[in-house]
């Protein structure tokens, strides 16, 4: 709780205790002079309610010297004056106070949930140790460091600025910003990202980046952007706002001129009109909804996703059909072995050995797999036996020479081509490579883009959430799409596409928009820049210091989990929720009091509770959302 | 030249209305006051920047008596 806070609550104590005294008195019948006495009982009651609300009182006047008239303060000391006019001085005190009351439960919540939000994104680091040119460490500010400084860090300190390690190795622990819990090996040549935490060792790095470009520094703009970019409910709000309150003024001094002047009980009606007044305040639904949006964009952060403004959730929460890339969004986008065929008489090792000596020298991303596949397998080895020399056969293979033997690793044609007898696999979504060692056929090496594990649950869950249409976008060849597709559960492909392709496939889709709905494109945010910004929303995946991605998407998905999706439709669909409960109820019940006291059935009390008890209420719902 | 700073302002519609009020002054071109985050980001000319935050400061404290800017 604030300074201000405290000392407003304090005084509404004071001014509470001496309300409840000067009720006591006036109810037990002491002192009947005073109280039977208006002008005795005004000026009794003016004690606890200029204690209570002075500010508002004099918000109040600056307002009307300003010429903002509609205000809540304008519209309260108006009310309350009204009541003081009419005899009702009891109820013209306790309209200021429980009007605080509100106020202050509106601000302490208000505060409470902008707290918890602030510290779900708390990445931002306060400091950086600089390692000076005499050897010595400076602590500066993160905005200070320059690109090429050399900087430590200590286990448990942040990381001030993107850079590279120099020095040491550690764990990183990056869950405030990804939402992962497990932590990341960083070592010499590293490249580590601010705002994650050092585990246990001492890194020494040199700063890449200065602050303002560092993701985190990025990462907090977007966020505290994310409230200005309304939804189309924040609009509304607003937009009612604006005729709501000028309305409800209006039919108050209707409702104080018009009966009067027929019935001449202008104390009756005044006062009537002045429960409207207390009413008029649209602040429950001013503030809730776009609390709500905030906690929404909150939550998702909390899970690794940045949602870039208040309308993309709540486009999110109708998502119709999702447009996804294959290659590194469904898959891992590297080459893997998946698996070994060996021929008879051969062991898995064998194979894997042979193939990877004669790959040695390339650079090839099957290459790469092979021997990553054989450190993997035979862990023990020192080193993997190098090929001497390669003839490279183009689009075929490659011949390798080692240790007085040849090694011959392609695809079939290269192995017919030599004369060498095979065993055809059969994989359609795979690469096959075949190896041969002096004209003796060792068997077969079948590489993939493996699927991620949790790409077909994450559509599974998408599919429940009420995603009607699925559809994979890729470049690649048809037979290793529809396996792809096959494997995750995916019902359309459209394989074989250039990157223009892509994005007039998508068009075609947006044009049918009763059909599909909002439209989600997931890529990984690199190349496919130009269709992540023509879907309705474009979510970028695995994104992590990509400046590309975070630029052209509309929600970013801090680490490579498909999985993170479903979540944020059901927090989406929550936020929405939340805010139309909200908007409803707050609605219904101002709509309520003013025709209970239009007719006289509801008194101040009741147009106080919704007002200010309405607003709480709504802001408690809100915070629902944190607890995501 | 745009500018963030930490404020405090007391309800989203008084941030509404210090928002307006200063967008009118001479010389800004974009101004936010973020009741969430509690944030005030003025964008005016480069050479009169320091003079137009003082006049937008004065501005908004004069409609909202709550309005500070932490400079």
């Amino acid at each position: 709780m604030s300074e201000k806070l405290k000392k407003n609550l304090c005084r509404i104590l004071i001014a509470l205790g001496i309300f409840v005294v000067i009720l006591i008195l006036e109810k037990t019948g002491k002192f009947p002079e005073v109280f039977e006495n208006k002008l005795g009982a005004c000026a009794v009651y003016l004690i606890p309610y200029l204690i209570a609300g002075y500010d508002v009182v004099k918000k109040a006047v600056l307002g009307v010297i300003h010429g903002q008239m509609l205000d809540e303060s304008f519209l309260m000391t108006l009310a309350s004056v009204g009541a003081f006019v009419t005899g009702e001085a009891e109820e013209a005190a306790a309209v200021m106070l429980f009007y605080q009351v509100g106020e202050f439960f509106q601000s302490y919540a208000v505060g409470k949930s902008r707290q918890s939000i602030t510290d779900l994104m708390n990445i931002a680091p306060e400091y950086a140790n600089v390692v000076r040119d005499d050897g010595s460490i400076e602590t500066i500010d993160p905005d200070d460091v320059e690109i090429g400084d050399i900087l430590v860090i200590k286990p448990g300190e942040k990381i001030p600025v993107d850079s590279v390690v120099v020095s040491g190795s550690s764990m990183i622990n990056t869950a405030a910003l990804t939402g992962e819990s497990v932590p990341r090996s960083a070592g010499e040549g590293d490249p580590v990202i601010s705002g994650c935490i050092n585990g246990e060792g001492l890194l020494r790095v040199r700063a890449e980046k200065c602050y303002d470009d560092s993701t985190v520094a990025r990462i907090l703009e977007l966020v505290e952007n994310a409230s200005e970019k309304k939804s189309r409910t924040e609009a509304f709000i607003t937009r009612f706002a604006h005729w709501y309150t000028p309305l409800v003024v209006g039919a108050a001094l209707a409702l104080a001129v018009i009966p009067s002047l027929i019935t001449g009980e202008w104390m009756t009606w005044i006062y009537r009109a002045c429960t409207f007044l207390v009413i008029s305040c649209p602040c429950a639904l001013v503030i809730s909804v776009p609390l709500a949006f905030f906690g929404g964009i909150g939550a998702a952060s909390k899970h690794g996703v940045l949602v870039k403004g208040s309308n993309y959730l709540e486009l999110m929460a109708q998502i119709g059909t999702v447009v996804t890339d294959k290659t590194g969004t469904l898959t891992e986008g590297s080459f893997k072995v998946s698996s070994l065929v060996p021929a008879e008489g051969v062991t898995e090792e064998e194979l894997l050995l042979a193939a990877a000596a004669a790959e040695g020298l390339s650079t090839h991303p099957i290459a790469q797999s092979i021997r990553e596949a054989c450190t993997a397998a035979i862990p023990d080895r020192e080193a993997l036996p190098c090929a001497e020399s390669v003839q490279n056969v183009s689009g075929r293979g490659i011949i390798a020479s080692m240790e007085g033997s040849t090694i011959i690793v392609g695809n079939e044609q290269l192995l017919t081509d030599n004369g060498i007898s095979f065993s055809k696999a059969e994989n359609a979504a795979a690469t096959i490579c075949y190896a041969a060692k002096d004209g003796k056929y060792l068997g077969a090496i079948l590489i993939r883009d493996l699927v991620k594990k949790d790409t077909a649950a994450a559509v599974k869950a998408m599919k429940e959430a009420g995603v009607g249409r699925f559809v994979m976008l890729t470049g690649d060849r048809k037979a290793v799409a529809d396996a792809v597709a096959k494997e995750t559960g995916i019902d359309e492909v459209h394989a074989e596409l250039l990157p223009e392709d892509k994005v007039s496939e998508v068009e075609a889709l947006l044009n049918n928009k009763e059909k599909n709905g909002i439209l989600a494109f997931i890529g990984d945010g690199i190349n496919d820049a130009p269709v992540l910004m023509r879907a309705d929303v474009g979510i970028a995946m695995g994104s992590l210091g990509s400046d590309a991605a975070i630029e052209a998407a509309d929600v970013v998905i801090m680490d490579d989990k498909l999985g993170r999706l479903p979540v944020l439709i059901r927090i989406a669909r929550k936020t929405m929720g939340i805010s139309k409960q909200n908007i409803i109820f707050a609605l219904a019940i101002k709509v309520l009091v003013l025709i209970l006291g239009a007719l006289g059935i509801a008194d101040m009390w009741a147009a106080v509770f919704s007002d200010v008890g309405v607003a709480v209420l709504c802001i408690l719902n809100s915070m629902r959302l944190l607890r995501e | 030249m745009k500018k963030k700073y930490k404020c405090e302002i007391d309800c989203a519609n008084c941030a509404a209305k210090v928002e307006d009020a200063i967008r009118k002054i001479d010389g800004v071109t974009d101004v936010r006051v973020n009741f969430m985050t509690q944030k005030f980001t003025l964008e005016a000319d480069d050479d009169r920047f320091d003079e137009i935050l003082k006049e937008a400061v004065k501005t908004g404290k004069k409609i909202e008596p709550d309005f500070s800017v932490e400079m």
